[in-house]
């Protein structure tokens, strides 16, 4: 087993299309059995930096080593050497569930010797046993994932790369199969995972943020949403709401007013100061103020405020 | 045209069966104008088949749909320019520009040419897209296809929206966005009903309705939702999940415990009593974590919940 076998070790990579820079020196550096989450925005980095972590395109400069290969000098060793499962495409639904078994089997190169285990053990993982003949496109959600999960890994690779592996699945199917994941991360299987979802961030050990080719945040969840935020957030009910919104935008030391649901999400510089002189602005201006208190940031108020925190103009392009 | 009182979209006892499956299960909601109203649930519980029905292009095996005060069913063209419908692959032409696409959309409603220019300008405007209106549509990302989607299903003022997982596959940037054109809809007093896969985005909706298998589990605004939920949430975070969870998961009191990554959110019968005796627990077996905190229920911890872990519960 070649050193770092389970890990991804990125170095100032860099990946430039003519003038534009897609990946601008970036650093990453995971922990042996950790679920790693890689987040950005669309157009941010995001899918080239996995293509060239998965030995697809080849880096302009920098390195990167995947499961101890090197993708710019050994492409092919890396491929054999990773798994991946998206949860967009990993199946095919006209074939039944051994063939689909068999086709990854022969993809990833499973030795002949290692054949029938390894079809024993993706049967019994995806609770498929005696279920080999089925068309897989009949089969229910969460079978159908725990299958994918199981072909992606049957050549047991030590790094697997998983494309928001869960969206759109029920919260108890989405459950189990992270479950799962932590169970495979436990035996020292590196997962990297990249996600718009934020309830699969969670999910992840540590995360990073990549925005504009540039890892802008990382941490653990709970030190994104504690640290990584500009500003505090505050909850406000209050009526009438359209036109708090309106007088809030202009309101000193408010960073951001936004509607949420039935309630008020305002970023501001200091939560408790800013608490008294917001509500007396507000009743002055004839609104009445139900509720009104401090609130822990979700993921995605931490997403968004890092990648909008500079220039909304250039974000806002297509 | 639609009485203030009456709600703008009110499906009684709406049922569809495909071979071997209920899609939609005796479902009954009202969605008022002005209101933002989420169908929220997993792949398969039915959201799609609603919509469709709704939108008058597949009849219900039983119930009524009314729209806009129109019976759909029996009055297709009346509902059908009551509503708009945007379906999960919005038919945008990507060989057209945006303006083009939003001329198609406007002529196929029959708008008029004065009426469509002004509209569309205030729509774009809305939509942060008035700097591109030559572009095509193919190259636009995702977030803004579907900002272009609703600008055209808007061309024609509807008074009913409906709207299948407008946000499936938009970045939360991009998502947010969307959600502030939303919200400055309804302040025109349109309805609006959307779909969507992701429990989190229900607090963002007016008022809910949380479907499982077709049938629904609750309706009702977010908070009341919560505020339902008599069970009460932990969150525990600590380096080693994983110990946490070993040294946890056979504890008492306990209905349902998730392993995150930094953490566990465990689901208890009383907190107050739990939150001591699970430190003592980990205390005990020198797990090292942080203080043990309350937090508010999640629609997922909810949904969880209702719909059980399949596991029997301890408490």
């Amino acid at each position: 087993m070649p050193e770092q076998a389970n890990s991804v070790v990125v170095e100032k990579l860099v990946k430039r299309f003519g003038d534009f820079v897609a990946v601008d020196h970036i650093d990453i550096e995971t922990r042996k059995g950790e679920v790693f989450g890689f987040l950005g925005p669309n157009g941010a980095g995001k899918s080239t930096t996995i293509r060239m972590l998965c030995g697809l395109l080849r880096p302009t400069s920098g390195r990167a080593v995947v499961a101890g290969f090197d993708v710019a000098r050994d492409p092919e060793s890396v491929r054999q050497n990773i798994g991946y499962m998206s949860q967009k495409f990993s199946l095919y639904n006209d074939l039944k569930v051994i063939e689909n078994i068999r086709l990854f089997a022969g993809l990833y190169s499973v030795p002949a010797k290692d054949l029938q285990g390894r079809i024993d053990w993706a049967l019994e993982m995806a609770n498929l046993k005696g279920q080999e003949n089925l068309i897989t496109g009949t089969l229910p959600g969460g079978w159908k994932q725990r299958l994918a999960l199981g072909c992606a890994v049957l050549h047991k690779p030590p790094v697997i790369f998983l494309d928001e592996p869960t969206s759109g699945v029920d919260p108890i199917t989405r459950r189990q199969f992270w479950d799962l994941i932590h169970e495979m991360a436990g035996e020292g299987v590196t997962v990297f995972v990249t996600t718009h979802y934020m309830e699969e961030a969670e999910y992840c050990n540590r995360l990073a943020l990549i925005f504009r080719g540039k890892i802008v945040a990382l941490g653990t969840p709970s030190e994104l949403k504690r640290d990584s935020m500009t500003g505090q957030l505050l909850l406000v009910e209050c009526e009438p709401l359209g036109a708090a919104v309106e007088a809030l935008q202009a309101a000193p030391g408010v960073m951001d007013a936004a509607v949420f649901g039935n309630a008020l999400h305002l970023v501001v510089g200091d939560a408790a100061a800013a608490q008294p002189q917001l509500r007396s602005y507000l009743e002055t201006r004839g609104i009445s103020v139900s509720r009104m208190e401090q609130i822990w940031p979700s993921l995605e108020d931490v997403f968004v405020s890092l990648t909008t925190a500079s220039n909304t103009a250039e974000e806002r392009k297509p | 045209m639609t009485d203030a009182i009456q709600p703008a979209i009110k499906a009684e006892g709406l049922s569809k069966s495909f071979p071997g499956v209920r899609a939609v299960d005796a479902l009954s909601f009202d969605v008022k104008a002005g209101e933002i109203f989420g169908l929220v649930g997993p792949d398969g519980a039915g959201k799609t088949t609603t919509l469709r029905m709704l939108a008058g292009i597949m009849p219900p095996d039983s119930g009524t749909a009314m729209v806009g005060g129109f019976n759909v069913v029996r009055d297709p063209e009346g509902a059908k320019h009551a509503l708009s419908y945007m379906p999960q692959r919005f038919g945008l032409y990507e060989d057209l520009t945006v303006e083009e696409n939003i001329r198609f959309y406007a002529d196929l409603f029959g708008v008029k040419r004065t009426e469509r220019d002004t509209r569309s300008v205030e729509l774009m405007k809305a939509a942060g897209m008035s700097e591109f209106p030559k572009r095509l549509a193919g190259k636009l990302s995702g977030g803004m296809k579907q900002k272009l989607g609703l600008v055209c299903a808007l061309i024609h003022r509807p008074k009913v929206i409906l709207l299948d997982e407008p946000t499936t596959g938009v970045d939360p940037v991009s998502r947010r966005d969307f959600w502030r054109i939303l919200y400055e809809l309804v302040t025109d007093g349109v309805a609006i009903l959307t779909s969507t896969a992701y429990l989190d985005e229900a607090e963002r909706c007016h008022r809910v309705a949380l479907l499982h298998q077709g049938k629904l589990l609750f309706c009702d605004t977010p908070a009341n939702l919560k505020a339902e939920m008599k069970k009460g949430v932990l969150s525990v975070t600590s380096n080693d999940p994983r110990s946490l969870r070993s040294c946890l998961q056979h504890a008492e009191g306990i209905s349902s415990l998730v392993m995150t990554g930094d953490g566990l959110h465990v689901v208890v019968d009383n907190a107050a009593r739990r939150i001591p005796e699970f430190e003592a627990l980990l205390k005990g077996a020198q797990v090292p974590c942080d203080p043990i905190q309350q937090v508010a229920p999640t629609i997922e911890d909810l949904f969880v919940d209702a719909v059980g872990t399949g596991e029997p519960a301890h408490a």
